[in-house]
């Protein structure tokens, strides 16, 4: 049994930690959550300059050639920073739909600008409220021009182009599209967690080239989803421990009736239980993360077991961290609410977990007809 | 990251399943599965169970983490789950040794003299005698150290008083492990000592008791001027306390094995099997979210099980934090049985052969599980465990610190 991340996988997890413990301490998130600005530019070339963008794109492609693992351990730095960076639009989407299904050229024209963090990719699929994944999109592709609304895109305000998820004659289809065109008008649309951003986009007859094949569209959709609910599942897995800690230290330096309210048994057995749910999410998680680094035929299942796990550890850490410290934890001043909406926004940026409980099912049952 | 053997891991596998397949046969798949709770104690049973163990023993099989001067094989603690894995895929008696071994048997190679494991570690691993484990009693569980049986010494023998309860096996025992009061004048933790008692002692009576589900696995066990010789006891006087606590580190480990991950393949089978309002219930939405959620939830368990897995293989001793696989997996298994009542409907109300959806194992079940929830450290107990000693936080302010046993406050009706 080896369970576990190797050595040099630790230590790459490490210089991640240091380096994001130097770039983007919770301050850096503040500054975001509290100006105009979508992102934090200078975090997000500092993280390529470390090679994060590219970790998974092929050396040819000028990324790191490193494997899924590596992306893992990478994401739970992020999370745990709050980094407020399009790192999930731009690589566990966009990066991903072109690795799966892009042409050379589609290759060759988008990879290395992303690896080096020069562009920005983003995934818009969803259309209206209550739609979760590729059911439901009404945009249209015909002859290469792409029509239709997009709401919300994350990180579409700041995206240089998107995997736009349109029909076309053959069904539902995945395009490239370039997001400074005639044809495309963006709008920033508030975002419940303002340290990442959201957009609305219209498409009017904007060109478009097809990524993948035409009208297999909603399978490639759902394979983005799955590698993405693994990665992003990493990131809730270490922000929920970040909030977890800092709830504890919190607990253990405040007193009330005349001792430190992390003596009270009510409330440390809420701290254990808190635990206990991080620890069962870490090891779904390692799940999620073998089964997409051996592209095994498990991921299915894998990546809707992190989903669900990491939605709900980090909801609950959310929820607790506020509570348990008291008054304080109810002002902007504090950072608890950063936590709490960055929970929230990365419970239904994927889809609800609704949406992944039913097709968990789904794939249970497919596999115990097999 | 991998699930795959160490080679070194892969040849041990290999042996282990070489003898078993000429020993024993392959496991039916009916088979009703482990004996968690201790309650298949037939004669025959009983019977069936020593003559495996002494299979196992004759051939190097039995215990084999022990030395091998009793008869174990020095064995790595991965090598026993490894052995423990494949074991369980043959059709043997349930194990009635599990206390005698898990926490019996290392507490005395631990705190024993010599003479002392000579004497009882190769029978013990034999099978040809069952230990129990006489801890608990009336106004003592989680709160162990409040015990008040009392031990007297007369020349080299203790007189025992007292009573005992929920003692395990105890029906069926040659050997118990025993903690009392020598002293009650000196603070509570102090004043325990620890013996290795003969269940055939004259003064022993052992009475079942019935559980909820109608099995009787444990027993109360009373003594009444039961001597034992000073030669059987563990340890220093009032140094009972740390010999217990080396039984309930085992206790933890050996229950924290145990695989309560089990039943959801079951239960999805169950919902595809009943209907709910005139369509199968699993197309139910309502029916869907809760097996989605169930089944994260058991694998959570099961792949923190493998993420422990991997700190033995890697030679680390399981910590405390070993506590979350009872902890959770406990209620979980109570969860699961009782949405697999659910699911029945209304025969869900019943529990009969041949009324009864899936073989009755959920209604078995949920009459099972909450003895597994107080069993071996209460939920309540190991919540704890982990926020004190995996997390660090500060210890209970307490009302019996600091005072002689005999002076610490009770309630009315002990
Ligand atoms: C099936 C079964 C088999 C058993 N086998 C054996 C055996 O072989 N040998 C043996 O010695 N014992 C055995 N036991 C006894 C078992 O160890 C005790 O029942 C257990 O430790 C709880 O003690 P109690 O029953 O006195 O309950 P109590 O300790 O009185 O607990 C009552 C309730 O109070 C809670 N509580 C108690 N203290 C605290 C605290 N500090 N903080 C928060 N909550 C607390 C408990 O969690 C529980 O909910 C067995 C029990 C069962 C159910």
């Amino acid at each position: 049994m080896n369970f576990d991340f190797s050595e040099d996988q630790k230590l790459l997890q490490q210089t991640a930690r240091d380096f994001l413990d130097e770039h983007s301490p919770l301050s850096v998130c503040r500054e975001v959550l509290e100006s105009d600005q979508p992102y934090s530019q200078s975090l997000f070339k500092a993280a390529a300059e470390m090679g994060y963008q590219g970790t998974v794109i092929p050396e040819e492609y000028g990324g790191a050639g490193f494997g899924y693992l590596e992306l893992a351990v990478v994401a739970e730095e992020l999370g745990r920073a709050l980094a407020p960076i399009p790192f999930s639009s731009s690589v566990y989407l966009a990066t991903e739909a072109i690795l799966l299904a892009g042409s050379e050229e589609q290759k060759q024209s988008h990879l290395p600008r992303l690896a080096a963090g020069e562009a920005i990719g983003t995934f818009a699929l969803v259309e209206k409220a209550g739609q979760n994944g590729p059911e439901g999109v009404e945009a249209t592709c015909k002859g290469g021009k792409l029509t239709g609304t997009k709401l919300p895109v994350p990180d579409g305000d700041v995206a240089d182009f998107a995997v736009v998820a349109a029909r076309s004659d053959e069904g539902l289809s995945l395009f490239l599209v370039d997001l400074d065109q005639d044809g495309v008008t963006r709008e920033p649309v508030g975002s419940f967690d303002p340290s990442r951003s959201m957009a609305q986009i219209r498409f009017d007859g904007a060109d478009a080239s097809l990524l993948g094949t035409a009208g297999e569209g909603a399978a490639l959709a759902e394979r983005v989803l799955d590698r993405a609910a693994v990665l992003v599942g990493f990131e809730q897995l270490g922000g929920a421990d970040r909030a977890f800690e800092m709830t504890k230290d919190f607990m253990n330096g405040r007193y009330a009736f005349g001792r430190p309210i992390s003596s009270f048994q009510a409330l440390k057995h809420r701290l254990a239980d808190l635990w206990c749910e991080i620890q069962l999410t870490r090891s779904n998680c390692y799940y999620g993360a073998w089964a997409l680094s051996n592209d095994a035929p498990e991921l299915g299942i894998a990546a809707c077991i992190s989903r669900i796990a990491a939605c709900k550890a980090y909801d609950l850490a959310g929820v607790e961290m506020i509570q348990l410290h008291g008054g304080v934890g109810y002002t902007w001043e504090y950072d608890c609410h950063m936590f709490y909406r960055r929970a929230k926004l990365l419970s239904v940026i994927l889809g609800s977990p609704a949406s992944w409980k039913d097709r968990l099912v789904t794939r249970l049952q497919a596999q115990n007809a097999a | 990251m991998d699930f795959n053997d160490t080679p070194e891991e892969a040849a041990f596998r290999a042996e282990a399943r070489t003898w078993l397949e000429k020993n024993a046969a392959p496991k039916d798949p009916d088979d009703p599965g482990d004996d968690i709770l201790g309650e298949r104690t037939s004669p025959e049973i009983i019977a069936a169970a020593k003559e495996w163990q002494k299979k196992k023993a004759d051939a190097g099989w039995a215990c084999i983490t022990w030395p091998e001067e009793y008869g174990g094989r020095g064995a790595t603690p991965i090598q026993n789950v490894i052995w423990g894995q494949e074991e369980s895929n043959y059709s043997v008696p349930p194990n009635i040794f599990g206390i005698g071994i898990g926490m019996c048997g290392p507490t005395v190679l631990t705190h024993g003299t010599d003479d002392q494991k000579k004497r009882w570690i190769p029978k013990l691993l034999s099978g040809e005698e069952v230990w129990c484990q006489l801890f608990s009693e009336p106004s003592a569980g989680s709160d162990l150290a409040g015990l008040r049986t009392t031990a007297v010494r007369e020349g080299d023998e203790w007189v025992i008083n007292g009573q005992k309860i929920w003692t395990t096996g105890a029906q069926f025992s040659d050997w118990g492990i025993l903690v009392v009061r020598s002293d009650a004048d000196v603070a509570k933790h102090a004043g325990l000592s620890y013996f290795v008692v003969d269940m055939h002692s004259p003064g022993i009576e052992v009475r079942p008791i019935t559980q909820i589900n109608k099995g009787q696995g444990f027993n109360e066990v009373f003594f009444t001027d039961v001597r034992i010789p000073d030669a059987n006891r563990l340890s220093e006087v009032g140094n009972g306390w740390a010999v217990a606590i080396t039984t309930l580190m085992n206790e933890r480990a050996s229950i924290g094995g145990g695989g309560t991950g089990g039943g959801v393949d079951d239960l999805i089978e169950l919902a595809a099997s009943v209907e709910l309002d005139g369509r199968p219930a699993i197309e139910n939405s309502s029916v869907r979210e809760k097996i989605a959620d169930l089944y994260t939830r058991s694998r959570g368990v099961q792949y923190t099980g493998y993420r422990s897995l991997t700190a033995l293989s890697r030679g680390t001793t399981p910590g405390p934090e070993a506590s979350l696989g009872k902890l959770v997996g406990a209620a979980l298994a109570q969860e699961m049985a009782s949405f697999g009542i659910e699911l029945g409907g209304v025969t869900g109300a019943t529990l009969d052969e041949g009324a009864t959806p899936g073989d009755s194992l959920f209604q078995e079940m949920y009459l099972a599980i909450p003895g597994l929830r107080i069993a071996g450290g209460t939920d309540e107990v190991l919540r704890n465990i982990i926020s004190e000693r995996v997390l660090g936080l500060p210890p209970e302010t307490r009302a019996d610190k600091g005072i002689a046993f005999k002076d610490i406050p009770t309630g009315p009706a002990s």
